[in-house]
């Protein structure tokens, strides 16, 4: 029999008007695998904060190997044997591997030790990586890596990871789940947070559910299909994106040899990217973040204009117009970042509207903006797109990312493009809230618009995308039929591997 | 413990509540002050905000010098919120005040004593044009270069004040002065006089123009679309690029705007309440309009009534220096913080304050 590792009971935690987590208990054997599964703002990250020490729950106990324990903060819970990996990073780059996890140390020991430590445990744990490489150089596994080794080198009891698997390659899985697998043979507890349920069916030995804040189920997920687990954390029937293939018409947005700078300091410069999408077409393009996903759409909408020849809409050079020229021919877009550059976070959504509808749905009359008719807009995407929102007076910023994505995504849908790019459509998006966008896609190319989808989720991409192409190092490869790629093939393009030729016809 | 929590959306409570609060926290701090100075506060205040307006012994000469000190100060601060609300940060509307002065008195100057009606109009336009022009360097270092546009405009109000000099000592100097510097006076040159237009209220074209402009700025912000990108471009300049907004466009427009206002704002002075070119006759309203444009949230009905309010505290203040010998510093000191309790209870109208339990640990 195993035995019981942490045992969580009736923690309750409000912020003012929401109850991030109403009474929730569970408990986390030695050795177990722990999915914890809802969708966003179902009060998993407070949970695993208040675990952790970063938050303090209003009511309930935690107990740890039989003792009391209420971490106050991070410090107490790593000396107790908790350690965290977030989904976001906190290295720095100027500075090697062995430095940065010295810096989190309490007390570090000499480099020369802490490095030789690190080769081991990296080795032990089939994790390689190079002490005295620098962070600055490293890809996002790498750096996840040096995350995990941190932690490890605390010899934890209870390893909490945050969406681990969303910056990484299926090869790069494939070796992390190793890793945890081997740590769970160790003894060592894992509690999991993940969306992607394919991966918590595959390494997760139980699962609790949270669906606003309680726990509403808890299963073993091996013996759930995906689609079961789905609709566990909604709690109702899923709606599965539909598709009748159809034909598709003339080619209508293509870049030639198109190359841009980088949009920013940690960005990737495109370079001779080549690419055609026709009526009807949804052309998926993958990635790991950060290889040129947000210079491709800023490219495609006009913010970083390029030569007049680089683009060509129905054979028409416009590599040279700005955004709203591109909008008035019907070429849109919605970029990754919502608040900030989608969105406007201090503005309401009737002013969001105006933001890119401006020319296409006039409402703008010899300069002057029709409030009356922005404001019919701005409420025709919320009623749409099931926007959950006090009014369209509310600022942007007030809406949860999910409801604000829908907005983002309507306001553009709703204008009829002809060309429509999106980035990360459903990140952070909850499961029917995704499924709600996947199908607005599918619709939109079925009236005979060219859809362009941007995404790190490879799920998302196989399961909306006629064709596929790959990112790498702001170069892309070759498109290939989504229909009947495999896992391996996918990470190979990924990778990089093959811009030229094409893996599989 | 209190602690500051953010709202979802600006309390539109607040933000009219907060300039009300603030003079009230002013008059407080500013009582303890001139109590601690021996003054009687009470008597203090009552000098600065009431008898400018309503005394018997003053108001017949101060209350037309309300307008006359607000009129710039609004003219300039409408022209200044558009770059602000952008993120365009003009500090130099001084030297703009001052060229837009030189260049429409040139004019005015050079045709004289011809007598005509549109000699007064074409040296509007010459004024705004040199205050457009002096702003349009720094707007051109920016967008060609990527100086910083703060740093130039400010820099170019020290050139301005010594080509004000030169001017006053040796083109634009009275030929009939005997010698001494400074320019004809407009006084006795009827055709580009800006005298006053009603007897006794201080109104001459300057107002006229700052209510206009006031009325101008309240529709471009809330109707047009030159506005929404202004304000979009302020708060997320991403955004406003994915909308469409031309940076370059913008700064050139913002910087433009606010420099022919500040230009045209020091010719009407020049030709009216200065009515002189001298070394000197500039008097800081670009600078303190900078205040009123916050003061007023940069908000064009806000802005309206912060520049009759600092007017009235410079009318006031004055008043309080003659009246009970209270040290100018002490008055620059009040005007300093009401923009202090401003900007600090401006926290409020985004910000809520909580109580927090203290958490026993």
């Amino acid at each position: 029999m195993s035995e019981q590792l942490i045992k969580l009971d009736g923690l309750t935690k409000a912020y003012p008007g929401v109850v991030a987590n109403d009474a929730v208990s569970f408990s986390i054997d030695k050795g177990e695998v722990h999915a914890l599964l809802g969708e966003n703002g179902a009060g998993k990250s407070t949970l695993v904060k208040m675990i952790y020490g970063l938050v303090h729950p209003d009511a309930g106990q935690m107990t740890l190997e039989g003792n009391a324990f209420s971490p106050t903060e991070p410090r107490a819970a790593r000396a107790a044997g908790v350690a965290m990996v977030f989904q976001h990073f906190s290295l720095f780059e100027a500075l090697n591997v062995a430095e940065n996890i010295a810096l989190g140390m309490e007390n570090p020991p000499k480099q020369s030790e802490l490095a030789a430590r690190i080769t081991k445990v990296s080795h032990d744990y089939g994790l390689p990586l190079d002490p005295h490489r620098l962070v600055g150089d490293l890809s996002a596994g790498e750096r996840q890596r040096v995350e995990i080794i941190r932690c490890l080198l605390q010899d934890p009891k209870l390893l909490i990871m945050d969406e681990p698997t969303s910056v990484l390659t299926p090869q790069e899985v494939e070796i992390l789940f190793h890793t945890l697998r081997q740590l769970r043979d160790e003894g060592t507890a894992i509690l999991y947070i993940s969306h992607k349920l394919d991966e918590i069916r595959a390494i997760c030995d139980s699962a609790t559910i949270l669906r606003h804040g309680k726990v509403v189920d808890t299963c073993t997920p091996s013996e759930k299909s995906a689609r079961e687990l789905a609709e566990m954390m909604v709690g109702s029937a899923l709606h599965q994106p539909l598709r009748e293939a159809g034909a598709f018409g003339d080619v209508v947005l293509e870049l030639n040899n198109l190359s841009a700078a980088a949009t920013s300091q940690f960005g990737t410069a495109l370079k001779n990217i080549n690419m055609q999408v026709r009526a009807g077409e949804v052309l998926g393009i993958g990635g790991v973040a950060g290889n040129g996903q947000e210079e491709l759409l800023a490219a495609i909408s006009g913010e970083t204009p390029c030569g007049a020849d680089t683009a060509r809409f129905e054979g028409r050079p416009i590599g040279d117009f700005g955004p709203n020229a591109r909008r008035e021919l019907g070429i849109l877009a919605a970029p990754e970042e919502r608040l900030g550059h989608a969105a406007a976070p201090d503005m309401s959504l009737i002013e969001n509207a105006l933001l890119t509808a401006a020319s296409r749905e006039k409402l703008v009359n010899k300069g002057f903006v029709d409030w009356g008719k922005t404001r019919a807009f701005a409420k025709r995407v919320i009623a749409e797109f099931d926007v959950r929102t006090p009014g369209a007076r509310t600022a942007a910023r007030a809406l949860s990312g999910g409801n604000l994505q829908k907005f983002v995504i309507g306001r553009e849908v709703l204008q009829n493009p002809r060309v429509l790019v999106v980035n990360q459509p459903t990140w952070g998006v909850d499961a029917s809230a995704a499924a709600q966008i996947r199908q607005s896609l599918l619709d939109l190319a079925e009236k005979g618009a060219a859809v362009v989808v941007i995404s790190q989720d490879l799920d998302e991409l196989m399961e909306i995308s006629d064709n596929f192409c790959a990112l790498n190092e702001g170069r892309m490869t070759k498109p290939h039929p989504a229909k009947g790629l495999t896992v391996e093939e996918i990470g190979l393009m990924l990778g990089g591997a093959d811009e030229q030729e094409a893996a599989h016809v | 413990m209190f602690r500051l929590e953010k709202r979802p959306t600006p309390s539109r409570g607040w933000t009219i509540a907060t300039p009300i609060l603030a003079v009230l926290m002013t008059m407080i701090a500013g009582g303890i002050m001139f109590a601690i100075l021996g003054k009687d506060p009470f008597e203090a205040i009552k000098i600065i905000f009431w008898d400018p307006l309503f005394s018997e012994q003053f108001a017949s000469y101060s209350r037309p010098q309300l307008l006359v000190k607000a009129g710039p100060l609004i003219l300039i601060a409408i022209g200044l919120s558009f770059g602000f609300r952008a993120g365009i940060w003009n500090i130099g509307a001084e030297g703009q005040y001052i060229i837009g002065a030189l260049c429409g008195a040139g004019l005015g100057l050079a045709v004289y004593p011809t007598d005509s009606v549109f000699i007064f109009p074409a040296m509007v336009i010459a004024g705004a044009f040199g205050g457009w022009l002096w702003a349009m360097i720094p707007a051109i270092l920016r967008t060609k270069f990527n100086t910083n546009e703060i740093l130039v405009s400010l820099l170019l109000v020290y050139v301005a004040e010594h080509i004000m000099a030169a001017m006053a000592l040796g083109l634009l100097r009275n030929p009939e002065g005997h010698g001494f510097p400074g320019s004809r006076n407009f006084k006795q040159y009827e055709a580009a006089f800006n005298g006053e237009l009603l007897a006794g209220t201080g109104m001459h074209w300057g107002v006229v123009a700052a209510f206009i402009a006031v009325i101008f700025a309240y529709v471009t912000m809330s109707k047009h679309l030159l506005g929404f990108q202004i304000t979009l471009a302020g708060q997320s300049p991403r955004a406003a690029r994915f909308s469409g907004v031309n940076p370059t466009r913008l700064i050139m427009l913002c910087l433009g705007i606010s420099g022919a206002l500040a230009g045209m704002a020091g010719l009407f002075e020049v030709t009216g309440p200065a009515g002189q070119i001298t070394t000197s006759f500039n008097q800081g309203y670009g600078f303190t309009a900078i205040i009123v444009a916050f003061l007023g949230r940069l908000n064009p009905i806000g802005i309206l009534l912060a520049g009759l309010l600092m007017a009235l505290t410079y009318i006031g203040g004055d008043l309080a220096q003659l009246m009970l010998g209270l040290p100018a510093p002490a008055i620059q000191a009040f005007q300093g913080m009401l923009l202090f309790f401003l900007l600090a209870m401006d926290v409020l109208s985004n910000f809520r304050i909580v109580l927090k339990k203290s958490e026993a640990v």
